[in-house]
């Protein structure tokens, strides 16, 4: 089944649905340009504007479902940005708004969160500033009607993800990390830039109607395109090879980490590839790619979650793991989209449950982020523990929560594909199992390893409620969205759906596999972390142990390759410039100088020396003359 | 034999042209610089014969005159130099210099 | 036939005698060889058919220029001579270096002008009656302007002589009285008798004697003491004799 058509509209909420960008767009103004002054409401301010979107983004939501399904695609055109290439405009449909209420109301939560987060910290107006601009941009990214208007916002989460990782500017390993964040992105955002270029120059237009319906005519070069829009999705979602710069974004403020690098603006990658699906569609080899880079991201993510000591590491290779799955689904066609776009939703809840979690943890142990001085937290931070725990059982795939509904679809959808691809989630699944469960009972469970100075508590009502709003997400979300192929149906107008609907078989072979590996993990990593003492220095380990603690070497591979050679041609144009262009310019002014100098000994001052010239050239131009003739 | 008076007059010339540059004296050089102006005239001389008009004699009867002028205000001048500086030489003047 | 040995003669004794203005150390023999050289050419003049100019250059140039010349180094010093070391680096090398060079181009270049026999001024000449005549008929018909500037210029070069010349008076002459006055003010005993008044002679080879009865060599004339001692020809007061050979030794330092 094709997408629907694309509707204009103007009136209703609907028409008003720019309010959603403007609102934390002018918050983020405002605590920026107001400055110091802005300190005392700063935060109230950024937590108004980003409910206020949300209370937008429910009431746009609620009047598409007053449409009818084959009405549910909406454009409101806003304005010309340039003219006779783009017009701007916002374009309302499924797949726009599932992202929409993601992100404002996950977002919303995390803003509540951040005021008791954040209370300490001198620069907290900063950081809602950041935080607001953050939203109206990833809001912008995800309502755009063409792709100017979303690489906009594409750029916009960029700065924004820069801003929030290096908002600690004093921390030298922070403004490293927020730089390479951006250097990273940077390269996939070469690729966005090149397809662009090539939907322009094929199709004559940017905007998503056009383009995307035309997608599957002769003579696109929907391959080049797909690959294109790939690379630039590998660079937001921190997929490979484009993988680098998650873990070091963890240096940001927890609730940076909850928002951007796990709920919302790692998944923009996963809504490109899905928003673009028509060219993907068209071209099997770029799909095949895509499902490609999802597995091998879904098992490295895994294997670098393995061995993460760092709490907020470990999380950031469990996000890369999970984004891996979606862009796995999203490789798949029209079977995958729904869950690709379900397992995301979902992920949003208990990844950011989780990371939020971290946080109160954190704050707990005196911002102390090695789980090997952790150990028996479950019984100081009851509610903290609680709502990691329901996220941990979401994640792994728990029956009936959340994450074992949309996984598992992942996993079925994958193996009806290809069979290699499916066993392939599935171990990656076991993996999961493993680490999620390590880092779990590290953390609550086992002896006290504990600080002489800390002292764990739990943390404000501020802090905790967003925790308990979330973890109902982790708990019902799935069920909520899988069963009844729900979500499928309200996703097929914005994507297509395929000819035949998948059906969830929960006792498939993959499906007790699954279950079956998920529980060997779990259960060895209570033997090894739960019940056993952790050392408090992390053993030296053999090969794999230190293959996975250096990221699988992707670091190293990106220093040899490009940063070693990089740093060489520069020093090389530096000496260039140095001793060959300097030296020909101060060479030229010295042997300028120097011939000056020596030519101004012609001037004697005697009459007879130019006297003497003077008879020189008198002799030079009877010469000339008798030899041109003239005498 | 035209051609010969010619060449002495090229000769003389340049002894004269030389002897301006060696010498330092001022009124030696003065008297070099007649040389020169005689050896032209030689040269105009030579022309008019050889041409069969008397514009040559002309021309050198003329220059005789200006030479003379010439002469006069030259010795004033370096009359009134000697008589400040008590000096005649003309490298005195080489104040223009590097 | 003749007039081929008058050439080459004179054309020997012309370079020759310019060759000496040129190397000449004092500056009076200089003049005298651009005498020479002058007078040669007033020769070749009037071989070439041109007699007025031969007299002009004789009468005008030789006698009337020349003498100047003579005046002039007279008052600045007739027995200033130049010394021989050459102050400027390499003048004398590159001069004579340019100096051959022009002298070959401009002798090949003038050389190469002449493509016919002579025509001679006899029909010229004969036409107005005379060279003199026919010089005459063409200053003042073709070449009058230049005639009425020359005139002009000669003024000019006459009243621009007085000007340099003349030494403005900036104090009444003094008179006799001031001059009186002021020998006696200026701390000179006047019992010592002025200079001269002892002097037995007035000669100009005789050097003048000090208030102490002493030589004074400033006063020795350098021209005549360099013949004294030349022809050992010494006066016979021997002091004199003394302040001659002294003064010459001193001025060959």
């Amino acid at each position: 089944m094709e997408p629907a058509e694309i509707f204009p509209h103007s009136g209703g909420v609907i028409g008003v649905s720019w309010l959603m960008i403007a609102l934390p767009l002018l918050g983020a103004a405002i605590l920026l340009l107001g400055g110091r002054r802005t300190d005392r409401w700063g935060h109230f301010l950024g937590v108004a504007m980003s409910l206020a979107s949300f209370v937008v983004g429910v009431l746009t939501f609620v009047e598409l479902l007053g449409l009818g399904e084959e009405q549910r695609r909406r454009v409101v055109e806003l304005f010309e940005f340039i003219p006779g290439m783009v017009n701007m405009g916002l374009l309302v449909d499924p797949l726009s708004i599932s992202f929409v209420l993601l992100i404002t109301g996950v977002g919303s939560l995390i803003h509540i969160y951040s005021i008791g987060y954040m209370s300490h910290d001198p620069g907290r107006r900063r950081f809602f500033a950041y935080l607001n601009l953050f939203v109206a941009a990833m809001l912008l990214l995800v309502l755009a009607d063409n792709y100017v208007g979303m690489f906009i916002g594409w750029e916009g989460v960029g700065l924004a993800s820069y801003l929030l990782i290096g908002f600690w500017q004093h921390k030298p390993s922070a403004a490293t990390a927020a730089q390479k964040a951006f250097i990273v992105n940077r390269v996939g955002d070469f690729g966005l830039l090149v397809a662009m270029f090539l939907i322009w120059t094929t199709f004559g237009s940017f905007a998503y109607g056009p383009v995307l319906g035309a997608a599957g005519d002769a003579n696109v070069p929907a391959t080049a395109i797909g690959l294109l829009l790939l690379l630039g999705a590998c660079g937001k979602s921190a997929q490979l090879p484009l993988q680098s710069w998650l873990l070091d974004a963890m240096e940001g403020p927890t609730p940076v980490s909850a928002l951007i690098h796990a709920a919302t603006m790692v998944t923009a990658g996963v809504y490109l590839i899905v928003r673009s699906g028509a060219f993907f569609q068209a071209a099997p080899t770029a799909q095949l790619v895509v499902t490609i880079v999802g597995v091998a991201t879904l098992l490295a993510g895994a294997i670098i979650g393995t061995a993460k000591d760092d709490i907020k590491k470990a999380l950031a290779g469990s996000t890369m793991s999970q984004i891996g799955y979606m862009v796995l689904a999203a490789g798949l066609g029209p079977i995958g989209y729904a869950f690709a776009i379900a397992h995301l939703i979902t992920h949003g809840f208990f990844k950011a449950s989780m990371f939020l979690g971290a946080g109160s943890v954190m704050h707990a142990m005196n911002d102390e982020v090695d789980m090997r001085k952790y150990g028996g937290l479950a019984s100081v931070m009851k509610v903290t523990w609680a709502t990691f725990g329901l996220g941990y059982l979401a994640i792994i795939g728990f029956p009936l929560l959340s994450g074992y509904w949309t996984k598992d679809g992942i996993i079925e959808a994958a193996m009806e594909h290809s069979p290699i691809l499916g066993w392939l989630a599935v171990i990656g699944a076991g993996l999961t199992g493993f680490y999620m469960s390590r880092v779990f009972f590290m953390t609550f469970h086992g002896k006290r390893r504990w600080a002489e100075d800390a002292h764990p508590h739990e943390s404000p009502a501020v802090m905790t409620w967003p925790l308990i709003l979330l973890s109902i997400g982790s708990v019902f979300g799935g069920a909520f969205l899988i069963v009844g192929n729900r979500f499928m149906t309200f996703l097929s107008p914005a994507v297509g759906a395929p000819e035949e609907p998948l059906g969830f078989h929960p006792f498939s072979v993959p499906g007790i596999t699954t279950l079956v590996l998920v529980a060997i993990g779990a259960g060895y990593a209570w033997t090894k972390y739960g019940r056993s003492e952790v050392p408090a220095v992390a053993p030296r380990g053999s090969f794999l142990t230190t293959f996975a603690r250096r990221d699988l070497y992707g670091d190293a591979l990106n220093e040899s390759l490009f940063m070693r050679p990089g740093q060489w041609l520069t020093r090389l144009a530096v000496f260039f410039d140095n001793r060959g262009v300097d030296g020909l310019v101060n060479g030229l002014a010295a042997g300028i100088g120097g011939s000056s100098g020596r030519l101004r000994r012609i001037q004697t001052g005697f009459a007879r020396s130019y006297a003497l010239s003077m008879l020189f050239g008198a002799a030079v131009v009877a010469g000339a003359l008798l030899l041109v003739g003239n005498l | 034999m035209t051609t010969h008076y010619l060449v002495l007059s090229a000769l003389l010339f340049s002894i004269g042209a030389v002897g301006v540059l060696v010498r330092r004296n001022a009124i030696v050089v003065f008297m070099c610089v007649e040389l020169m102006l005689n050896a032209c005239n030689l040269a105009f001389v030579t022309f008019a014969r050889q041409h069969g008009n008397l514009d040559g004699q002309i021309i050198a009867f003329f220059v005789m005159v200006v030479a003379a002028a010439e002469v006069v205000v030259g010795l004033a001048i370096i009359v009134t130099i000697f008589r400040t500086r008590r000096s005649a030489s003309v490298d005195d003047a080489n104040l223009l210099k590097y | 036939m003749g007039e081929t040995i008058t050439f080459w003669v004179l054309a020997v004794v012309s370079v020759s005698a310019a060759l000496g203005l040129v190397f000449s150390r004092k500056a009076v023999y200089c003049a005298l060889m651009l005498g020479v050289v002058m007078f040669s050419l007033a020769v070749l003049y009037a071989v070439q058919d041109a007699p007025f100019l031969a007299a002009v250059q004789i009468i005008v140039y030789t006698g009337a220029v020349m003498m100047l010349f003579l005046f002039v180094l007279m008052l600045v010093g007739v027995d200033s001579s130049d010394s021989l070391v050459e102050t400027i680096r390499g003048q004398r090398f590159w001069a004579l270096v340019a100096g051959l060079a022009f002298a070959a181009l401009v002798g090949l270049a003038i050389g190469n002008t002449i493509v016919g026999p002579a025509a001679g001024l006899a029909g010229a000449t004969q036409a107005a009656g005379g060279n003199v005549p026919a010089l005459a008929q063409l200053i003042f018909s073709r070449y009058v302007f230049a005639f009425e500037v020359a005139s002009a210029l000669l003024i000019t070069a006459a009243l621009g002589a007085m000007v340099l010349a003349h030494r403005e008076r900036v104090r009444p002459k003094p008179t006799q009285k001031e001059l009186a006055r002021a020998r006696f003010f200026s701390g000179y005993a006047p019992s010592l008798p002025g200079p001269g008044t002892y002097a037995r002679n007035n000669a100009i080879d005789m050097p003048a004697l000090l208030p102490d009865g002493s030589v004074s060599r400033l006063s020795v004339n350098r021209v005549i003491a360099r013949h004294d001692v030349d022809d050992d020809h010494f006066p016979e007061d021997a002091k004199l004799a003394d302040a001659i050979r002294q003064a010459v030794e001193e001025e060959g330092k």
